[in-house]
């Protein structure tokens, strides 16, 4: 009993940092390895993404909401960093002002969402953020005057530290930068997780008649979860939009953004911090490099054609996707890195 | 046109539209009623009908008949058999094999699994659309809408009117009327509606009376599913366009339509279908089409947060 005790710490601590680690040093290994693919600038979405699950993970992995508007928040934060940085308009905040709006821009909007909804079942909550991720996406596109409809606004500060603009001319130092974002949240999460906020949700979650009976204010703690998951995810929308130089057309914030986010907290782990990281590099890898990589590898060869619908590997991407879900639920619902409970 | 004429022919137009919607939105209830879950793949079921309506048409070589012929009757009828045993017998796999073996999981799982369903036919209706065949237009751009051949003769019934009243709203009454009694004779009268409404009231009792409750579920899952076939033909000969996304559109105002009809209600759910067609054809008209879905997905939101038991004031409880 003494040598887990003692190991425990010590290798938690190694983990972690050994992650960290890890991290910053993947892109200039695996370019080592495999000189001609351009890792540093596939890995940031990696790193933006694991945001967006960190932001879904306190909604629907410590307080049990289903979220599946979250491409909706994105979809905020990013324009909110867009119409705040754009050089059309006249506010030209730069890559922090437009950051931190977006933040606020976030937690607003979901506070204004989780107001009347979040004393709903848990099933007619998934409907309503569903429902609310097509409209958002409507009004983007219809009020084209503000927003530019499917061009975007665009040109958007990149990274930028202490004035020096990282961007594309220094990818490495972006995604050290962006690690260091992810670190950072990540080990705010994980003290925010042992506080009396977090284990509120977590109690939410487990039992909330229990957690009612016990004081906890049942609609309050959700609310704040959600306004703070919220928060997250339209920060990643910012760092996307700075990471992408624009916003995108809006039919990029869709459903099945939501969905790709529900895979990597689902996939992940539910409500674990280290499963939201894993789950973003298994499906944003699989996303953006496995099939990006192997569509290229195909289209080499001469053996995909256009005419085959079966022959592209995106295609498949979708049944992929799907069959994740179901998999998971059926073989490891608690997901590949599930929460530390604690004592059981 | 006059202004009462408009109206006429919105009214018109929004009433043929919902009594499909309504055929779909009794799936998501009759699901909802019985096992409380919202069945995310539905309206993605209803997209693989239109692609198995279609492909009926190209294989038989019935897709290029003159409108209105013998044929075209014989290639609808054979349409509405062979579609909704397809989509019944589809749906009852689907409990089957995906939402079965998570009956006494937590609530989140079927959803998360419901979703993965959607997205697996979501791919085969991709696929579908890329199949070599004519009607395909040999599967060059698997992606893009199909044309759905016109069956039905376009000629207005009312003559010289200004309001058009075609076979196409003609053949919307037909076939779904008939189902609606159907449906509610078999859930009223027979032994199996018996056992279906005592599953959706209490499973365990229903089970201690000796009713094969997994068996009753996966049937009304199939019912559910033909409904939804049925409604993919009819919706094919009126729109005449079938794409692979469509599922997601349709499914979302066919779940407005049970939400606003009071889930697990059957007759809510045949005037909410209505109720959602005409409001998306007078949103058409006088707002915009482009903010249609937005108007549908407001109310939505509005019914779920001050009326959660719909306009007809279901029965809404929590299974503890």
């Amino acid at each position: 009993m003494l040598l887990p005790r003692l190991l425990k710490p010590l290798h938690k601590r190694v983990g972690t940092l050994g992650l960290v680690l890890l991290a910053a040093l993947l892109p200039p290994i695996a370019e080592l390895l495999i000189p001609q693919v351009n890792f540093t600038g596939r890995l940031q979405p990696i790193l933006i993404f694991a945001i967006l699950g960190f932001g879904l993970n306190v909604v629907t992995g410590s307080c049990g909401l289903l979220n599946l508007g979250v491409a909706a928040f994105m979809a905020i934060g990013a324009y909110t960093y867009g119409i705040l940085t754009v050089s059309v308009y006249p506010f030209q905040l730069g890559f922090w002002g437009g950051t931190l709006a977006s933040l606020i821009t976030g937690a607003l909007a979901g506070f204004l969402l989780g107001l009347p909804t979040l004393r709903l079942r848990g099933d007619y909550l998934a409907i309503v953020t569903l429902g609310f991720g097509e409209i958002v996406q409507d009004v983007l596109r219809n009020l084209e005057g503000i927003t530019k409809g499917s061009q975007g606004l665009n040109p958007l500060p990149h990274l930028s530290i202490l004035g020096m603009e990282l961007g594309s001319s220094h990818p490495k130092l972006s995604y050290l930068a962006l690690l260091a974002f992810v670190a950072a949240l990540a080990l705010i999460l994980k003290n925010l997780e042992r506080s009396p906020v977090g284990r509120a949700w977590t109690a939410v979650r487990d039992d909330e008649l229990a957690a009612s009976c016990m004081g906890v204010p049942v609609v309050k703690t959700k609310l704040l979860a959600f306004a703070f998951g919220a928060s997250l995810c339209s920060l990643a929308g910012a760092l996307w939009a700075s990471f992408l130089g624009s916003t995108g057309e809006p039919g990029n914030y869709d459903f099945q953004l939501s969905v790709v986010a529900l895979c990597i907290v689902i996939v992940g782990g539910r409500g674990s911090i280290p499963g939201v990281i894993l789950g973003a590099f298994i499906m944003v890898g699989f996303n953006s490099i496995l099939l990006v990589e192997l569509s290229e590898l195909l289209g080499k060869s001469g053996f995909s054609g256009t005419q085959n619908v079966f022959a592209s590997p995106s295609n498949w991407k979708f049944f992929v996707l799907g069959l994740a879900l179901i998999v998971m639920m059926r073989v490891r619902p608690k997901g590949f890195l599930p929460q530390q409970t604690g004592r059981e | 046109m006059t202004e009462l004429e408009v109206i006429l022919q919105q009214l018109v137009t929004g009433l043929s539209n919902g009594m499909i919607i309504a055929l779909i939105a009794l799936g998501y209830t009759m699901v909802f009623g019985i096992v409380e879950l919202i069945n995310f793949a539905h309206g993605d079921l209803f997209m693989l009908g239109c692609f198995l309506a279609l492909t009926l048409l190209g294989v038989s070589g019935l897709a290029a008949v003159e409108p209105g012929s013998t044929a075209s009757l014989g290639a609808l009828i054979l349409m509405l058999t062979v579609v909704p045993l397809f989509c019944g017998a589809l749906n009852w796999g689907v409990d089957r094999y995906a939402y079965r073996p998570l009956r006494n999981a937590p609530k989140l799982a079927p959803l998360v699994s419901a979703l993965g369903v959607s997205f697996i036919f979501l791919n085969c209706g991709l696929f579908w659309g890329g199949l070599p065949l004519e009607v395909f237009g040999y599967g060059i751009a698997a992606a893009s809408p199909k044309d759905f051949p016109a069956l039905l003769p376009s000629e207005n019934l009312l003559g010289a009117s200004n309001i058009y009243i075609t076979y196409r709203e003609v053949l919307v009454f037909i076939v779904t009327i008939p189902l609606l009694a159907l449906l509610s004779y078999i859930v009223k009268r027979t032994t199996l509606g018996k056992a279906m409404r005592a599953v959706a009231q209490n499973p365990t009792a229903a089970r201690l009376m000796g009713i094969d409750v997994d068996r009753i579920i996966g049937l009304t899952f199939m019912i559910g599913g033909s409904l939804a076939g049925a409604a993919s033909v009819v919706y094919a000969l009126t729109y005449n366009t079938v794409f692979f996304q469509m599922g997601f559109r349709v499914g979302i105002d066919a779940f407005t339509a049970a939400v606003l009809g009071g889930i697990g209600n059957l007759l809510g759910a045949c005037l909410g279908g209505i109720a959602i067609g005409i409001i998306r054809a007078l949103s058409d008209q006088y707002i915009a089409t482009q903010w249609t879905n937005s108007v549908v997905f407001s109310i939505l939101i509005l019914v779920l947060v001050f009326r959660p038991s719909g306009l007809l004031g279901a029965r809404v409880r929590d299974k503890v």
